[in-house]
């Protein structure tokens, strides 16, 4: 079967930082790595590969030139095939046009049996790409997927799929969209030889532009796109809070009305 | 000339980090503590490809470089070094002169178990009475015919008690000297052969350093390694080699130390400020710094000398020199700097200082690393 994971490189957000001023993020010195969630999507179709080796995984991910480094690492940890679809149209994009990108690049990519995604990215956080693109191609899509098991007519697929409260059972036929949480696999490393390979002339990474793929080119981009980031900011750390200890009660609730009056919060 | 790694030994870089500060550093206090061969991460190295870097893949190894390989026991060593020197010795101790001087069948009969940590490696050079002078070798090989007889005792074995295969060198011809040494491919289940006392060590306390006993050992035939006599030029060119990796082991002890004390100079505050603020302790940090960049330059040369297939022998004596110093100049700092927590054996500093000082006396003392370098000053 053929497994296409939809990946995006992003600033490690742990060590990110925003400009006080501008309000934008601090891209310089920022380590960029795949996308954790997305790597659980990897990780996921690397587990059906291992099962049945016959599988061919193919990621597709949009972004700068850059970001082909993210598909030597998927390359490098099992995947066989990347494809970037990089091109200036695009930039700019909110999840409506990065999805019609998406859907047409992947449809360029030719015949699938599933495709996995990470739930969301953590720079953006939205969680829209992945059924947007599901839409876009009239695929059936099961979000937040915590446990997958495919049967062995690699056709029939049960899956978990995370709820607040605990989780629901799903059944569905491939091919289909699932988009995949961090309980569901813990990722493996790269190895050397696959590090070896990924490096090598002889590793399958494609880069398109849009006219590649063939996308309408209203449908993406800056312009085409319907939502805009009005402001990013950092939230003032919170002061830590405090805990009041008294006996009884009512001794605490007198403690309690004496240190709202001292803040000044009655 | 060019100093920019390339893709793949950023990426080597980048994967042994996330395994080593997963899977290594949790452990890395507790084995030493425990005295403990961490042999559930060997075998996770062997799967990552990390026990046979430098090697092509048609023997089993990984395709990579030396620079590779450096990175590689750098970043084990940053977090542990007991982790490092295992893949060290292995790799290029016993991997290392196998690839380089033996034959196919040799290397198809060892090469691909090794190279994927199925199988580790030592080697068997010093004696009691034969460190630095390997001249003085006193185990004997004898030609019995249709076999080799090894009878004698080599100490200080690194990986000793958990290595598969051994790379030892014996007396074929004692009046030859030096050119009576050869060398020997050993298997640890071999008659007469056995593993004497495993040492109590200073640091680097989670490797397995012992004794090997050879009482009537029986070789097979076609075990000699290169020709007969051959052996003291195989331990040679393998030390010039394995000081890329004990130079490395260095680096990565000295890398490690200096971030655990950027971190802790940013927390610690005194006197109203954080000792990242204090101007003579910064200068302490820049004086670290370059001597532990500069040590890695030696280092990647050094290897990247052995990958173009250059002499590099006097390159890795003055790496391996360089870095061991480096080592415990960086982790004595870095435990003064850290005060009485870095006495403490809940911080790691101790640990490494400890462990740094073996850099400068295995695979060469530093005053033999200055006779290497001297010798080919007045050749």
């Amino acid at each position: 079967m053929r497994i296409i994971v939809c990946a995006k490189q992003v600033p490690d957000t742990s060590e990110v930082k925003i400009d006080p001023v501008k309000k934008t993020i601090i891209r310089e010195g920022v380590p960029s790595i795949l996308n954790p969630d997305d790597a659980n999507a990897l990780e996921e179709a690397l587990k059906i590969k291992d099962q049945y080796p016959d599988t061919k995984i193919s990621v597709v991910t949009m972004g700068p030139p850059q970001a082909k480094d993210m598909l030597i690492e998927c390359i490098a940890m099992g995947a066989d095939e990347g494809v970037l679809l990089s091109d200036r149209a695009v930039g700019g994009s909110d999840t409506w046009s990065t999805s019609n990108a998406l859907a047409a690049t992947i449809r360029k990519m030719g015949p699938y049996d599933l495709i996995f995604a990470g739930r969301q990215a953590i720079d953006g956080d939205t969680a829209q790409v992945g059924p947007q693109i599901a839409e876009k191609l009239g695929l059936p899509q099961v979000t937040y997927v915590m446990d997958f098991s495919i049967d062995p007519n690699q056709k029939d697929i049960t899956v978990k799929r995370q709820l607040e409260d605990g989780y629901e059972e799903i059944r569905i036929q491939a091919p289909c969209m699932l988009t995949a949480i961090k309980e569901l696999n813990t990722p493996r490393y790269m190895t050397v030889n696959g590090i070896v390979h990924a490096c090598s002339p002889e590793a399958d990474i494609k880069v398109w532009n849009a006219k590649d793929v063939e996308v309408d080119l209203a449908t993406v981009g800056l312009d085409a796109s319907p939502t805009n980031v009005y402001r990013s900011f950092t939230p003032a750390p919170k002061p830590p809070g405090i805990k009041l200890e008294a006996d009884g009660e009512k001794e605490l609730a007198k403690l309690l009305l004496l240190k709202l009056k001292e803040t000044h919060a009655i | 000339m060019n100093f920019q790694l390339t893709k793949e030994q950023e990426f080597v870089r980048k994967m042994v980090r996330e395994f080593a500060e997963a899977e290594v550093e949790p452990i890395a206090a507790d084995i030493d503590k425990e005295h403990r061969f961490p042999v559930e991460n060997v075998a996770k190295m062997g799967k990552l490809g990390l026990m046979g870097v430098p090697f092509p893949k048609e023997w089993g190894g990984a395709g990579s470089d030396h620079i590779s390989y450096a990175i590689t026991v750098e970043e084990l060593s940053r977090v542990c070094a007991t982790t490092g020197v295992i893949c060290s010795a292995h790799t290029s101790l016993c991997v290392w002169p196998i690839w380089t001087y033996g034959t196919d069948e040799q290397k198809k009969k060892y090469l691909p178990g090794l190279c994927t940590g199925k199988k580790l490696g030592a080697f068997g050079l010093t004696e009691p009475n034969a460190g630095s002078d390997a001249s003085a070798t006193q185990t004997k090989a004898v030609d019995m015919g249709d076999h080799w007889l090894l009878n004698g005792a080599k100490v200080f074995i690194t990986n000793g008690g958990y290595a598969d295969v051994f790379v030892v060198t014996a007396m074929t011809d004692k009046s030859a000297g030096t050119r009576g040494i050869s060398a020997f491919i050993v298997e640890k289940d071999y008659e007469g052969f056995s593993i004497g006392k495993t040492e109590d060590k200073m640091g680097i306390c989670g490797s397995s350093t012992t004794e090997l006993i050879f009482k009537d050992c029986v070789v097979p035939k076609e075990n000699l390694l290169g020709n007969l006599g051959q052996g003291f030029k195989i331990a040679l060119s393998t030390l010039d080699g394995g000081r890329i990796g004990i130079a490395s082991q260095a680096l990565g002890i000295a890398q490690g130390a200096f971030d655990v004390t950027v971190e802790y100079m940013k927390s610690r505050k005194q006197f109203g400020k954080p000792l990242s603020r204090m101007q003579a302790l910064q200068f302490d940090m820049a004086e670290m710094k370059t001597r532990i960049e500069a040590a890695r330059l030696l280092i990647y040369r050094a290897a990247n000398m052995k990958d173009k297939h250059l002499p590099y022998g006097q390159e890795s004596a003055m790496a391996k020199y360089f870095a061991a110093e480096t080592a415990m100049y960086v982790t004595t700092k870095a435990v003064q700097l850290h005060g009485g927590y870095g006495y403490m054996r809940d911080y790691p500093l101790e640990r490494m200082m400890r462990d740094a000082k073996i850099t400068e006396i295995y695979e060469g003392t530093t005053e033999v690393q200055k006779i290497v370098i001297a010798a080919s000053i007045f050749k």
